[in-house]
């Protein structure tokens, strides 16, 4: 019977505490697993969204929540900018490409986004199937949006007013899929891209039919169709005069790096409108969210401590029982080093087994947390492995180790002949 | 086969001890006599190689065994020596069997289960083998104890006051079994005690005496 067999059979002779001390290294592995994989995965996503995108003009408001609508379609829109001023801007010379926005409407909780080709190249898009949109209510949609709603090509669907919720139906126009894009691991996958001009129309027919109860029409800030009275003739076959057009922002890709200085002055000073950096907003964004992710991963760092310290007592404790178990297994011929392995066995393997089912735990909670997150842009998952579990790996081996070395060097080192003679 | 030289001992606590030489043949079976706090222990402990004498050599069969690494000296005492201890002593999360076969592992044997059997069978508790020993009584964790001893086929088996904490009637039995165990397996016999009881049934007697 080898060393390991021995240990084994000792930490399964004390189930309860062998089992706490597990608990507390698998809690305390599993926060860390939580926070590593979630925290990597926001920064990707976060990454992959606004990797090409430099600037965000829209309506006033807060530019974190101008950037987590435009880039992130998490938050409201902070509301609506005149058409006319935001294509004086797509012209200046400052920048390279614009790419207009267009919200207000959902299908099924996922946004419509009404925009250009410049949306398709900005994001690099591709159709897996199908084409992009050309006509009016024609739509593209993303990959996971295809999964979830079931849409083929050639299908048809109604939107609804608002960004969530689907009680208030635009049934004057319907959509219709004529592409399906490849997955491309950001918000697109979660979007049905049309023309501007489709979610204009849609209010403006929309407007019509329900002029009566216009007032009572619930207009959450930063909707596309706060619409001029003017809107209600100017419908049908020509699109209205620019000046009462609105768009809900522009993505802006600057042409020079000298832009970066000029350009968000130009827009904050010059106009009614605001500019926003995605990369400044995002950093902020995550040192929001760090300061939690830092308090639980001190709380967890905490947990492994304790977890540390309760498997070095249990070893400790359980040398002081079983010294003279250690004393008779010299006597019959195990060497210092095979006892120093017997306990040191002890406390790997507490620990080992600790981290592995609190990594897998961590996993399996993420996964839980993410199949019941509501918002599908930011969904996390759980079946992700990341190299750096590695660490985590590590890290448990090195408690049980640093736990076990002083039982073991004590057991090493013990001598037989005093604890044989006390009986 | 067996033979003391010059031992002597030094306490921590300052005072010396110094050992009569000793020299015990092959199948011999001797009784180590002497009071507690005479030295018995300390004397069993320099015989089986726990306690390094600060002076002096015990030599078993043609090997100095304290010029032997520690390692060597381990497994030396695993293979040859059997040392029977007054309380038993097995590991408590092992099973009865298994605490025998760490007893052949441990001595770098390769493990024997018929052996185990033979041995538990002779001492006549081959039925508790897959028990564990908070399951025996007393008596029968004796017997384990010299199964455990005798796994090996050890040249010289060593009991230190295995009768002191039995009734008169588990002291007769295990005192016969020790016997019977040490000729079964062609061993040399040392039984250290002070216990009245146990004299008669030896010829060969070391008792302890204070020397300078």
């Amino acid at each position: 019977m080898g060393p390991l067999k021995i240990s084994w059979k000792s930490l399964r002779s004390k189930p309860l505490s062998s089992a706490l001390n597990i608990m507390l290294i698998a809690f305390g592995t599993g926060i860390l697993t939580i926070l590593l994989l979630a925290s990597r995965q926001i920064g990707e996503k976060l990454d992959n969204n606004s990797k090409d995108i430099d600037l965000v003009v829209g309506a006033k408001g807060s530019p974190l929540q101008l950037i987590l609508s435009s880039i992130y379609y998490i938050d409201f829109p902070t509301g609506n900018i005149p058409l006319k001023a935001a294509m004086e801007l797509a012209h200046s010379p400052f920048v390279k490409r614009a790419v207009p926005l267009a919200l207000g409407d959902n299908y099924n909780g996922i946004r419509i986004v009404g925009t250009d080709s410049n949306f398709v190249s900005l994001y690099k898009l591709k159709t897996s199937a199908g084409k992009f949109w050309q006509k009016d209510f024609e739509t593209t949609i993303g990959s996971a949006v295809a999964k979830t709603q079931n849409l083929k090509i050639g299908d048809t669907f109604y939107g609804a007013h608002g960004l969530t919720g689907s009680s208030d139906i635009h049934k004057s126009h319907q959509y219709t899929v004529s592409g399906i894009l490849e997955h491309q691991g950001n918000a697109t996958d979660n979007l049905i891209l049309t023309n501007v001009a489709s979610v204009w129309k849609m209010h403006d027919e929309h407007e019509d039919h329900k002029t009566e109860s216009h007032e009572d029409h619930d207009h959450k800030a930063g909707e596309a169709h706060q619409h001029n009275e003017a809107d209600h003739h100017d419908h049908e076959d020509t699109l209205p005069a620019d000046e009462s057009r609105e768009l809900t922002s522009l993505l802006i890709q600057y042409r020079s790096p000298m832009s970066v200085a000029m350009f968000p002055r130009l827009v904050n000073e010059t106009t009614n409108m605001q500019a926003a950096s995605p990369a400044q907003e995002s950093t902020r964004l995550f040192s929001l969210i760090g300061v939690g992710v830092d308090t639980l991963q001190w709380f967890a760092i905490l947990i492994m401590f304790i977890a540390a310290i309760s498997v070095f007592v249990n070893l400790y404790n359980s040398l002081k029982e079983r010294n003279y178990d250690l004393a008779i297994m010299r006597t019959l011929g195990a060497s210092r080093t095979k006892l120093f392995l017997i306990v040191i066995a002890e406390g790997i393997m507490l620990t080992l087994a600790g981290t592995l089912i609190g990594i897998a735990l961590g996993h399996l909670v993420l996964e839980f947390i993410g199949s019941n997150q509501e918002s599908g842009q930011a969904q996390l998952s759980g079946f992700v492995l990341l190299y750096d579990e590695i660490y985590l790996f590590v890290a448990g081996l090195g408690i049980g180790i640093f736990a076990a070395v002083i039982p073991a060097v004590q057991a090493y080192q013990s001598n037989i002949s005093k604890i044989l003679s006390k009986n | 086969m067996i033979s003391l030289k010059s031992l002597s001992h030094h306490y921590p606590g300052g005072h010396s001890i110094s050992f009569k030489d000793w020299q015990i043949n092959k199948g011999d079976q001797w009784l180590l006599l002497g009071e507690s706090g005479s030295g018995k222990t300390t004397l069993l402990h320099m015989l089986t190689g726990i306690l390094k004498p600060e002076k002096g050599d015990v030599i078993i069969s043609g090997t100095s065994i304290y010029s032997l690494s520690a390692k060597e000296l381990d497994q030396f005492r695993g293979r040859n020596i059997g040392i029977i201890f007054q309380r038993p002593h097995l590991i408590k999360s092992l099973t009865i069997a298994e605490n025998l076969s760490i007893a052949q592992t441990f001595a770098k044997l390769p493990a024997d289960s018929k052996r185990i059997n033979e041995v538990l069978t002779s001492l006549g508790i081959a039925d508790k083998k897959n028990a564990y020993p908070n399951e025996l009584s007393q008596g029968q964790l004796q017997r384990v104890s010299i199964a455990r001893a005798v796994i090996n086929k050890p040249m010289l088996l060593i009991a230190d006051e295995p009768t002191s904490s039995l009734d008169d009637k588990n002291a007769t039995a295990v005192l016969e079994l020790l016997i019977q165990q040490s000729q079964m397996n062609n061993a040399t016999l040392v039984v250290a005690t002070h216990d009245k009881r146990v004299k008669d049934a030896f010829t060969n007697t070391y008792e302890l005496s204070w020397a300078h």
